[in-house]
């Protein structure tokens, strides 16, 4: 019956067929909650009545008004912090696993095995590694002699939960970010270097001059990630800190999913996403900007 | 000289690596070797040390019988499976719908999938939650399901890249021999797309696994618990059992570890397509 129509009938029929579930599925579950954020973000709604008095722009005074709120980002730069040292250290095992060596398989294997792990398992081994009195790491550090370090509290220190914690973030990711770097140099073509081996670059210049400039386009999407990421870190401290000792480990977003379902404050809340999503935005489009300058050149 | 120099890079190498390994496989190795001791003797050994028997598996009995792993298995399992089955079907259409007709709004088919990842899903979850309530799903295993099964732009990228490279002349010789554009879907580009299915199956089974946001949000349920909901739960009721915890934690990592090192070359493939085009 289908077979019998001509091919343009069957391509209109197939084209909207095909993507009927596919769009609806978007739309509700991706632009219909993004278009309500939006909305509610304007009212003081408790998340259950019926009604949803209009506020205008009160929430969004309070997010910029309230120290409180912005505060937290200051815990999130832990993460930034923690994920540029990470891409630095990716690229480094990039370049050593391009290189010829015995055994780079295994290598790059046992470097990626963390981001393939559960991250709720992973955020728990972390915490009895950072337990003070029974974690491995304390008496790690103890048994090559670094004794005065040994009594740190790694999760319960304020100024230090943080990086604590991202540094459970690098354990995770470093290896998602090293494999993807090693495709983009894979990708390279090798007569770029017989070139600069002929015209006399050494091994550091060689690095510096041929593949990092050819690396750009990647860095810049695996910055992008570890900035937004960073934005939007939630299950590390979630799962293994709950935000202490006293707040002092609460990020943005978790901040947000408190004050929307512990607070019921879902127009706050939704105001909080709003400003989040906006942020995503403006670094994409300043990554966008510093992209296409370094085109022109 | 130059010779000394060389082999001295190569130090520098292969220490670096070394000690990369060892900072990856410290924190596993101290579950594992806890994860075996009983109450006693973990309290009396360092958390470093060798266990007095790598068989004693009471720790392992214990999380399976009060913590509930093995219908959080299930669970998983069930989402997985429905999931995938749907998420493949539909992404197969999407990306042979984009990759292989042209038309008007194909530009803004492909832009609302690329915009949608810029959207932090985490936070959305607080409009999200009332639609999923709205339709009856909260609580259910249905909730995560319908989370789970919209294509994501990697996934497209992925199969736009394969169905570019079946060549048009096998479509067109269907077409001369009367089959119909589904029949060419069904025959010709989903099996044709295998390669790239086998590889966001494992990908998207692991990251599924491996969710715990969706579940806790969406199936408080006692019944309904997962693998990262119930290790939560057990946590929470034995903390400071390290010993238990570990035996937990241990179970919880062991399939994706297993299914990692069978099938790294698919894991790879499908981490660094998405990325690097």
């Amino acid at each position: 019956m289908f077979g019998t129509l001509s091919y343009n009938k069957q391509k209109m029929i197939i084209i909207i067929s095909f993507l009927l579930i596919p769009l609806l599925l978007l739309a509700t579950f991706t632009y219909y909650p993004a278009l309500k954020l939006i909305y509610y973000s304007f009212t003081n709604w408790d998340g259950y009545s019926p009604e949803k008095p209009w506020v205008g722009l009160d929430n969004y005074r309070e997010v910029f008004s309230n120290p409180d709120i912005f505060k937290v980002f200051v815990h999130n730069f832990a993460y930034f912090v923690m994920g540029v040292v990470q891409n630095i250290v990716a690229i480094y095992f990039a370049v050593v696993l391009n290189s010829k060596l015995r055994g780079r398989n295994g290598f790059r294997i046992m470097l990626f095995l963390p981001y393939i792990m559960n991250g709720v398992a992973v955020a728990f081994m972390f915490g009895y590694v950072f337990d003070t009195t029974n974690g491995s790491l304390n008496l790690f550090l103890n048994n090559i002699g670094l004794t005065s370090l040994a009594q740190t509290s790694w999760l319960g220190t304020e100024g230090l939960v943080n990086y604590s914690l991202a540094s459970t973030g690098f354990w995770r990711f470093m290896g998602y970010n090293m494999v993807i770097y090693i495709a983009s140099l894979q990708a390279i073509p090798r007569d770029i270097y017989e070139a600069a081996k002929i015209d006399g670059a050494g091994s550091f210049q060689t690095l510096w001059r041929v593949t990092l400039p050819n690396m750009k386009a990647v860095i810049q999407l695996n910055l992008f990630l570890t900035v937004t990421g960073a934005l939007e870190v939630f299950d590390l401290p979630f799962v293994l800190t709950k935000g202490g000792p006293a707040g002092a480990s609460q990020t943005y977003v978790q901040r947000v999913v408190e004050t929307a379902f512990a607070y019921n404050n879902y127009g706050l809340a939704s105001a909080m996403s709003i400003i989040l999503l906006f942020f995503v935005v403006i670094v994409l489009l300043l990554q966008q900007l510093v992209l296409s300058r370094g085109g022109d050149k | 000289m130059a010779h000394t120099k060389f082999r001295f890079v190569d130090f520098i190498k292969y220490f670096s690596l070394l000690i990369g390994v060892f900072v990856v496989l410290f924190p596993p190795y101290v579950v594992v070797v806890n994860a075996f001791k009983s109450t006693d003797e973990f309290n009396s050994s360092s958390s470093m040390a060798l266990p007095k028997s790598f068989l004693n598996f009471d720790n392992f009995v214990a999380v399976f019988q009060r913590g509930g792993l093995l219908s959080g298995f299930g669970n998983v399992l069930v989402i997985i499976i429905i999931t995938l089955t749907l998420n493949i079907l539909f992404g197969t259409m999407v990306a042979y719908v984009l990759g292989r007709f042209s038309f008007k709004m194909k530009p803004v088919v492909f832009g609302a999938y690329l915009v949608a990842t810029i959207i932090p899903s985490i936070t959305t979850q607080v409009a999200t939650f009332g639609i999923i309530k709205n339709m009856g799903l909260y609580n259910t295993l249905g909730a995560p399901i319908v989370l789970y099964i919209g294509a994501d732009v990697i996934q497209i990228i992925l199969y736009l890249q394969f169905i570019r490279n079946i060549p048009v002349d096998l479509d067109e010789s269907a077409m001369v021999e009367g089959a119909s554009l589904f029949k060419i879907y069904r025959s010709i580009i989903f099996p044709l797309l295998t390669p790239a299915t086998a590889t966001l199956v494992i990908l998207k089974t692991i990251s599924i696994y491996n969710d715990m946001y969706i579940p806790y949000l969406y199936m408080p349920k006692q019944s309904l618990g997962v693998v990262t909901t119930i290790l939560m739960r057990f946590q929470g009721v034995n903390s400071g059992e390290w010993n238990l915890i570990c035996a937990a934690i241990l179970l919880i990592l062991l399939p994706t570890v297993v299914l990692y090192f069978f099938l790294q070359r698919y894991i790879f493939e499908g981490v660094t397509s998405g990325a690097v085009k």
